[in-house]
């Protein structure tokens, strides 16, 4: 300030009370007005729509009905049980993806090419890690969801589709992440393997497996801990699970059953949550 | 991998080998536990996947998608509904910062804990429910279309907003704080004039992180009704038009494919 002052001693000092920088700030407010506009017109954004008399009446008596929540026995019992099929759809799901990733990551990464040694790798097997990743990319471009959607047209409603979304959009995340892990690794003892001519399971044991055993198994466990709470998001789509059962309940407005799920699921997701906290913690 | 990373001299002794042993043996017992728990617990039709019927039932569905659907009238609602998806995942993202910036200077560590300790479990409950289940849950309230889902990604956004604004206030240094505070600046002018411009960059990439990951949950969210591709690719897989699904299927994934080259190369210009 002292400095600005004494560079221009024609004009009156500025005002300690002016923000120096008004005018773009005020410029970049009407613009984002202006930007704003078109996507509340484009989202139908009419907030006011949920304070009409009808629409507020059936929110506050499906709303209401969160208290209390529901807590028959019958209904108890139900809920764990769906609990339980939603942990299983996950795990399922996670445990067939690990199956589909890992030969998929260990074709994908150069860290095991044999061609590279001597330098630029070979044709061949260049295209074909690149067409192991560009299906890797396909397989988790395509939302689990949409997955779940599609299987659930062909083997029917029920934790088959879940499982089977979960393990085809996880296999390709896991691939691809466990391909960039290995490629992390320290390269000599890899190399120093393949280049004696071992072959390239055995490099891949001897050599990155130890280096990288701790982070692909954290990353593994990070995934599971996503897939629960994903599978009970594709329950909404009848893919099995406390999704199917909230949906159901949700679609008869039924607020005490909705309550007590909802409660169950933030508990189940902060139980896996910190499960999978803890095995990555002492993994390091 | 970690062992050999010794910190200390306490370190460089050999580890309790039973007990660490164990406890990995543990660990993994429980886990394959667990997976032959699920797989046997749950009724999967694995034999009706890989039954002759299903294999053709399959091809018979892959086989409608072609070929997509690509008349000027369908295209048209197709861009539409992408435009929409953008605008939901815009809107709820910039309502989600505003709110997440509220809740976070009573959650960040700075203020008191008669205040913190609420809004926290507030943004741990916001954070915990899936977007999705907040669209389905709004739908009661805001009805079908784009508004539900709108509202469904602030809420969830708002909880992860807010939990990271919290810490990125708690991290600005606080010099200019008190320096302004010393002045006798007001703690809004301390906020506005200290505490902001210091995590601003922080904000704006986190902001625009959740951005990206909205544009891909705003395109699924539409299944449960609450606008944009996914309520189309619901609603065309419902009446079963399977060149018309295939058409939003496409675009869902080129949308998607597109979010994520425009976020590596951001992050490559960004960085380099």
């Amino acid at each position: 300030m002292a400095i600005g002052s004494g560079t221009g001693l024609a004009g009156a000092p500025p005002s300690p009370d002016r923000d120096p920088a008004w005018g773009g700030r005020l410029a970049w407010l009407l613009a984002s007005i202006l930007l704003l506009w078109p996507l509340l017109v484009m989202t139908e954004f009419r907030p006011w729509q949920m304070l009409d008399a009808r629409s507020l009446h059936v929110t506050a008596r499906f709303v209401g009905g969160f208290l209390p929540p529901a807590v028959s026995l019958e209904f108890l019992a139900r809920v764990a049980r769906e609990t339980w099929r939603t942990v299983a759809i996950a795990t399922a799901g996670v445990a067939l993806a690990l199956l589909l990733a890992t030969p998929l990551a260990l074709v994908a990464t150069t860290a095991l090419s044999v061609s590279s040694l001597a330098g630029r790798m070979a044709l061949l097997p260049f295209l074909v890690r690149q067409a192991t990743r560009a299906a890797m990319v396909a397989l988790r471009t395509v939302p689990e969801l949409v997955w779940a959607l599609v299987f659930v047209r062909v083997v029917g409603l029920g934790p088959t589709s879940g499982v089977l979304a979960i393990a085809l959009t996880y296999g390709g995340m896991l691939g691809k992440v466990f391909a960039e892990i290995l490629e992390s690794c320290e390269a000599h003892p890899t190399r120093t393997l393949l280049a004696n001519g071992s072959g390239r399971l055995q490099a891949f044991f001897y050599g990155l497996l130890p280096q990288a055993a701790p982070e692909l198994t954290s990353y593994a466990i990070y995934r599971w801990e996503c897939a629960i709470r994903s599978s009970v998001v594709l329950g909404f789509v009848g893919a099995g699970g406390l999704g199917q059962e909230m949906d159901s309940s949700l679609k008869m407005l039924a607020g005490n059953e909705v309550a007590t799920m909802l409660l169950v699921f933030i508990a189940l997701v902060a139980l896996a949550d910190g499960l999978s906290a803890w095995l990555r913690r002492s993994l390091r | 991998m970690s062992q050999d990373r010794g910190v200390g001299p306490m370190d460089s002794l050999p580890p309790g080998l039973i007990e660490l042993r164990a406890r990995a043996a543990w660990v993994t017992l429980a886990a394959l536990v667990l997976v032959f728990a699920s797989f046997w617990s749950l009724d999967l039709h694995w034999r009706e996947l890989w039954s002759r019927e299903s294999a053709a039932a399959m091809a018979r569905f892959l086989a409608e998608f072609f070929p997509p659907d690509t008349s000027a009238a369908f295209v048209r609602r197709v861009a539409k509904a992408t435009g929409e998806t953008l605008a939901m995942s815009a809107l709820g993202t910039l309502l989600a910062a505003l709110c997440g910036l509220l809740l976070a200077l009573p959650a960040a560590r700075t203020h008191s804990a008669r205040w913190r300790v609420p809004t926290r479990m507030l943004l741990n409950a916001l954070r915990a429910i899936p977007e999705l289940v907040w669209a389905s849950l709004l739908l009661i309230a805001a009805g079908l279309g784009p508004m539900a889902g709108t509202l469904a990604l602030a809420l969830h956004t708002t909880g992860v907003l807010g939990r990271l604004f919290a810490e990125a206030i708690e991290n600005a240094a606080p010099g200019p704080g008190f320096a302004l505070r010393a002045q006798g600046a007001r703690p809004a002018q301390v906020f506005l004039y200290a505490t902001l411009p210091q995590a601003a960059p922080q904000l704006l990439s986190y902001t625009l992180y959740r951005w990206e990951n909205n544009i891909r949950a705003a395109a699924i969210l539409g299944v449960v009704g609450a606008g944009g591709l996914g309520q189309l690719l619901f609603y065309h897989m419902g009446l079963f038009q399977m060149a018309r699904t295939a058409t939003v299927l496409l675009a869902m994934l080129a949308l998607v494919l597109a979010v994520d080259g425009a976020s590596y190369w951001a992050r490559r210009a960004m960085t380099r």
